[in-house]
């Protein structure tokens, strides 16, 4: 154990000076979890709201209608903010300068035309840069327009001449919006990218414990080490415990760093370490299986970062591909990452070290197999 | 006392005048003096208060013992029954053509590589690749550069100390002895990948010394290294080994074989042609000389025809000219100026030379040390 604690430590040392391994780390994961974490902030935590604006040039029944009840529930559901523009030219204005997605546009005379029967337009202004707000306007608009036609068709089938706000208010929208996310297990923006960039980045961070037996080989101080009077398997060790160190330490300064920079919640502590445990150990032995394949480091290390961008990928560390469904989904269970997320996922609604038991045992499953293939090859890893 | 057996050389398939017939000296009081002295006193006089001891029981005896090495790599048979002994204090050469099978041979002999057959005793424990306690009592300079250019002199130094079993402390106190040594203390902070060639070599030597090694093994150490960094490795080497450490050094300068060595081995194709001292392989040679003939033509046709010379004994090319073994250069002479003139070459120069460890291996083998 002696000789594998030197190996490590030369190892670590060498590390802590080759700045491109702190940035694989700490740095690289931390910012891209901040900018992930910004840009899909409302897409992943389900509070998306489309800014709209309305220019109400008509001020009669019909466009009181049109706010009250085409506007006015999706503004109480956060799905929507409108904002009231004077004029055509304030309204072109803000689209243009992005304040709005999208601007309706009642015209004067609508309620008039729409008491008559006569045709009318209810315009939508949207931006170019804003494709999904304006489609969100542009169907709300269409909703409202297929409520108008449903009461005139139903007047017109009794005789009547005339129709009324009321009367398109009683209708029921042909749209209806419901929230179907599973709340009780959906990670906010910031928990989720911490967790799926430190999940990812661990792979790159602990190969570089075991793909360095080949630089060794390269270099011939795996020759001078073997030479030395130390067991090959110390050699070993040595390296798997610097992936292992690199390993824990690259994810707790993460979780701790993301939460006080990023306000991500880990969950409970002991959990969040069990997790983080069985994750650094299948990291450790699924980098090191690669390792075991490869013939030189390069070979190694272009190996080790295809596995690891496929299996995060997979693994839903960029995107909750579980929420796809379907073989997706299926297909991400066969990936440590995907458990881990599922784990960090169960202990974000305060549930205990308990509640992670299944994902740490699936974590593991992959640690041992893995490992243990990797340990039958590892011969061939520390051979001169 | 211990008196090491006297043996006949071991390359049986040979004929019987390329062996030494007795190759290895019997010795005398003052090798056993020499035995008796630690392997790194020389590193003692700069020694800073650490009591330096070598690692195991000093061995009254051959340090090394390799016995009918054989090592094959796919159809290719690197090392074919490949034996010699070194004493403590002795430096012994394995003087060979790139490819002769030197490197594997002493891979062989440091634990590196497993022979297929035959056996290596190290301070008289058996070597294997999984031995541990025979490995404390070599010190492995490697061919090429073998220390990490990210971590100083010192750290390089301290990390095979600690590796070698040397407590904190005494690694400490090791490491600055031997950067004193290599001449690199004042810029042991410094990472290696800033030092120029020369240093980095003295350091990857300095590694092969800290744990007082009682055998040295050195492969090929100043290939590609400046003349005045190479002068300084020479000196070294005779410094430890006249301190009682028991050296294997592999080489294809003649030259330095000749200056280090106390016996020398002669390698080719995988085989131990011969080995003895240089008195005694220039004996193997005879009464011969060596002619060179210089100049332009076709060099091969010429060789070949010289060699069919009842008086030449061999016949090779190098460095633009044909190196032939003759019997006696003065009578023979004239004939062969004839010989090589006819054969195609317009020979500009002749030199005649006293027989070297060069025309030693040309006599041997056929060929010249540098083919």
């Amino acid at each position: 154990m002696h000789t594998a604690l030197v190996i490590a430590g030369k190892d670590l040392r060498q590390r802590l000076r080759d700045r491109s391994a702190l940035l694989m780390a700490i740095v690289v994961p931390l910012v891209l979890a901040s900018i992930f974490g910004l840009i899909f902030h409302n897409a992943i935590s389900g509070r998306l709201t489309f800014k709209l604006g309305l220019v109400d040039q008509d001020r009669g029944p019909a466009a009181q209608a049109f706010v009250a009840e085409a506007l006015a529930p999706l503004q109480r559901s956060g799905l929507i903010a409108v904002r009231r523009e004077p004029t055509l030219g304030a309204a072109r204005s803000a689209t243009e300068q992005g304040k709005v997605s999208a601007t309706f546009v009642l015209p004067a005379g609508l309620s008039a035309a729409i008491g008559h029967g006569r045709p009318s337009t209810l315009r939508v202004l949207g931006s170019v840069d804003a494709t999904i707000g304006t489609q969100v306007a542009q169907s709300i608009a269409q909703s409202y327009a297929e409520r108008i036609d449903t009461v005139r068709i139903a007047s017109a089938a009794t005789g009547a001449t005339a129709i009324g706000a009321a009367q398109v208010a009683a209708t029921p929208s042909p749209v209806s919006i419901a929230d179907n996310s599973t709340k009780s297990r959906q990670l906010d923006a910031g928990t989720f990218y911490a967790a799926g960039m430190a999940v990812f980045f661990l792979f790159f961070t602990v190969q570089f414990g075991i793909s360095s037996i080949l630089e060794e080989r390269r270099d011939g101080t795996l020759a001078r080490m073997l030479v030395a009077p130390v067991h090959a398997s110390a050699i070993l060790v040595g390296k798997l415990l610097t992936s292992l160190v690199l390993g824990f330490a690259s994810m707790g300064v993460l979780a701790i760093a993301t939460h006080f920079l990023l306000s991500a919640h880990w969950g409970n502590v002991l959990g969040v370490a069990a997790l983080i445990a069985a994750g650094v150990l299948a990291a450790t032995c699924v980098m090191a299986l690669v390792a075991t394949l490869a013939r030189t480091p390069e070979q190694a290390q272009s190996s080790q970062a295809m596995v690891a961008l496929v299996l995060g990928m997979l693994g839903g560390t960029f995107f909750p591909v579980a929420q796809a469904g379907g073989l997706l989904a299926t297909l991400s269970l066969a990936t440590p990452q995907a458990w881990f997320l599922r784990g960090i996922e169960d202990l974000t609604g305060g549930a205990g070290p308990g509640a992670v038991l299944g994902p740490v045992a699936a974590i593991l499953a992959f640690a041992a197999l893995t490992g243990a293939l990797a340990f039958m090859r590892a011969g061939r890893l520390i051979a001169p | 006392m211990v008196a090491l057996p006297l043996r006949p050389a071991t390359t049986a398939q040979a004929s019987s005048e390329n062996y030494v017939p007795c190759a290895w000296r019997s010795p005398d009081e003052a090798d056993m003096s020499a035995w008796e002295v630690s392997p790194m006193a020389a590193l003692r006089t700069v020694d800073a208060g650490v009591k330096g001891a070598p690692v195991g029981p000093l061995v009254h005896g051959p340090v090394l013992e390799c016995r009918e090495l054989h090592k094959r790599f796919g159809d290719v048979e690197a090392v074919h029954g490949v034996s010699l002994q070194i004493a403590a204090g002795e430096t012994y050469g394995l003087l060979g053509p790139n490819g002769a099978g030197k490197t594997t041979t002493i891979s062989m002999a440091c634990g590196l590589l497993e022979a297929d057959r035959g056996e290596v005793i190290v301070a008289g424990r058996p070597l294997t690749t999984r031995s541990v306690a025979a490995k404390a009592a070599i010190g492995y300079v490697p061919q090429e550069l073998a220390i990490y250019p990210d971590l100083s002199a010192r750290e390089n130094l301290r990390f095979f100390a600690r590796l070698y079993g040397l407590s904190a402390a005494a690694a400490n106190a090791r490491v600055e002895e031997v950067l004193a040594v290599i001449g690199l203390a004042e810029r042991a902070r410094e990472p290696t990948k800033n030092f120029s060639g020369g240093m980095q070599r003295r350091l990857n030597i300095g590694i092969g010394l800290l744990h007082r090694p009682q055998l040295l093994i050195l492969d090929e150490p100043t290939v590609g290294v400046d003349p005045q960094s190479r002068n300084a490795i020479l000196e070294s080497v005779e410094a430890l080994s006249a301190e009682g450490m028991a050296v294997l050094y592999t080489t294809h300068y003649m030259e330095e074989a000749e200056r280090l060595c106390d016996r020398i081995g002669i390698v080719d194709l995988g085989e131990l042609k011969a080995e003895g001292t240089r008195a005694e392989l220039v004996a193997l040679v005879g009464e011969h000389d060596r002619v060179t003939l210089e100049g332009t033509g076709d060099l091969e046709a010429a060789a070949r025809a010289c060699k069919s010379l009842s008086s030449v004994r061999a016949a090779s090319v190098q460095d633009g000219g044909v190196q032939l073994i003759v019997d006696s250069a003065r009578s023979v002479l004239p004939e062969l100026l004839r010989t090589a003139t006819d054969a195609g070459l317009a020979v500009s120069a002749v030199e005649v030379d006293e027989p070297d460890l060069e025309t030693v291996f040309l006599h041997l083998t056929g060929k010249a040390l540098r083919d």
